[in-house]
């Protein structure tokens, strides 16, 4: 290990330059080369989505049309920042799943916690709320 | 610190696909991000957890909006504002989304130039990022301005479940810290390109390391991740 710092340290050896290479990344830095439409469609894109889902406020929809709306477009836009903005579409999957599986299992504290708060909701109506 | 001499044994095989590569790259007793540089590894695992810190903002906000028997203030008026004598509801939120979303795209052609080697470009764009953030940040003060003089509290509000303010204050708080601290790293990497250290690969002062222009796709991956958590309030808090 020191060996590897001595020879780091003092002139720019093979190693150094391996060492250069890999942090640059330079195999991947040519597959992140898309031209400029594409971030501007995409743009483009996610104007509309906002524009919609602010009109879903803005025409004041109600219950669960309104709910899977603002929800679609959620997942459309965080989709299209993460695939294209972010670059995730072009990564390996070894690391698209370690990063994009976790956050989906939050979905299962999700569950947990609606069950948690519909329990709560329920002793408060029961025992706090003020009869009417 | 002795830096860990990664050996290439020159062209590196075709890497499998699919499942197959998941198993082949996990199980390969080498690293598993194969064309992915540690910095932009970390990042990404960074940001992983700062993903779960987001989300349980929004699951505590959810389950103190699901289980108080109080209503819930309506945020569409809450967050209206009246422009030219018309009331319009959410505005002040709509236009902030749109900002961020425009630096959102800002950023992203700032690393496309970056990779291309196109230094003026790639700072100019940085900081009309940096900008964009910067008017976000200040829109938020306003917002928070407008709503503490109303009298909205942690503890209380004119208009329902009291948990509201502390929801609104937390959530947006973090996220507001978050893009300021975006906006310091922007105008501090986008110094960098500008002074080209990335083309002549000047050692950093404090890592004494060579830079290179991934440092602005690592960077942008950040500012992606604020607009990205910022589509997740903008729907569970202010539209829900």
């Amino acid at each position: 290990m020191t060996n590897v710092a001595v020879i780091d340290g003092q002139q720019p050896s093979l190693q150094t330059h391996a060492h250069d290479a890999i942090a640059a990344g330079t195999a991947h830095a040519k597959g992140q080369q898309h031209p400029i439409k594409l971030y501007l469609v995409v743009w483009g894109w996610l104007f509309v989505l906002s524009t919609c889902s602010y009109l879903v406020d803005y025409f004041g929809l109600h219950g669960y049309l309104r709910w899977s709306l603002i929800l679609l477009f959620m997942v459309l836009k965080a989709g299209l920042i993460v695939a294209v903005f972010m670059h995730m579409a072009w990564e390996r999957l070894a690391l698209a799943y370690a990063i994009l599986l976790p956050p989906v299992l939050v979905l299962v504290f999700v569950a947990i916690m609606v069950f948690e708060s519909e329990y709560t909701h329920l002793i408060r109506v029961l025992f706090f709320a003020s009869p009417t | 610190m002795a830096e860990t001499a990664l050996t290439t044994p020159g062209e590196s095989p075709a890497r499998a696909a699919g499942w197959q590569g998941i198993a082949a790259d996990w199980s390969s007793d080498q690293r598993a991000f194969k064309n992915v540089s540690w910095g932009k590894a970390m990042m990404w695992i960074f940001l992983l957890s700062d993903t779960f810190i987001f989300s349980c903002f929004l699951l505590s906000y959810m389950t103190a909006r699901m289980s108080t028997t109080v209503p819930w203030p309506n945020p569409s008026e809450v967050f209206a504002l009246s422009i030219g004598g018309k009331h319009i509801p959410l505005i002040l939120i709509a236009i902030m989304t749109f900002i961020l979303i425009s630096s959102s795209g800002t950023m992203a052609m700032a690393v496309n130039f970056g990779y291309r080697r196109d230094r003026v470009k790639t700072a100019i764009l940085m900081l009309v990022t940096a900008a964009f953030g910067a008017t976000f940040v200040g829109m938020q003060a306003f917002e928070w301005t407008k709503l503490i003089m109303e009298g909205v509290r942690p503890w209380e509000n004119p208009w329902g479940a009291a948990q509201f303010g502390s929801s609104f204050f937390m959530i947006t708080g973090f996220h507001g810290t978050h893009v300021t601290i975006g906006v310091i790293f922007l105008i501090a990497i986008a110094r960098k390109v500008w002074r080209g250290d990335f083309d002549v690969e000047r050692r950093g002062f404090f890592t004494s390391r060579k830079g290179y222009y991934e440092i602005v796709e690592i960077m942008g991956l950040y500012w992606h991740f604020v607009d990205l958590v910022w589509v997740f309030i903008f729907a569970f808090f202010y539209l829900w």
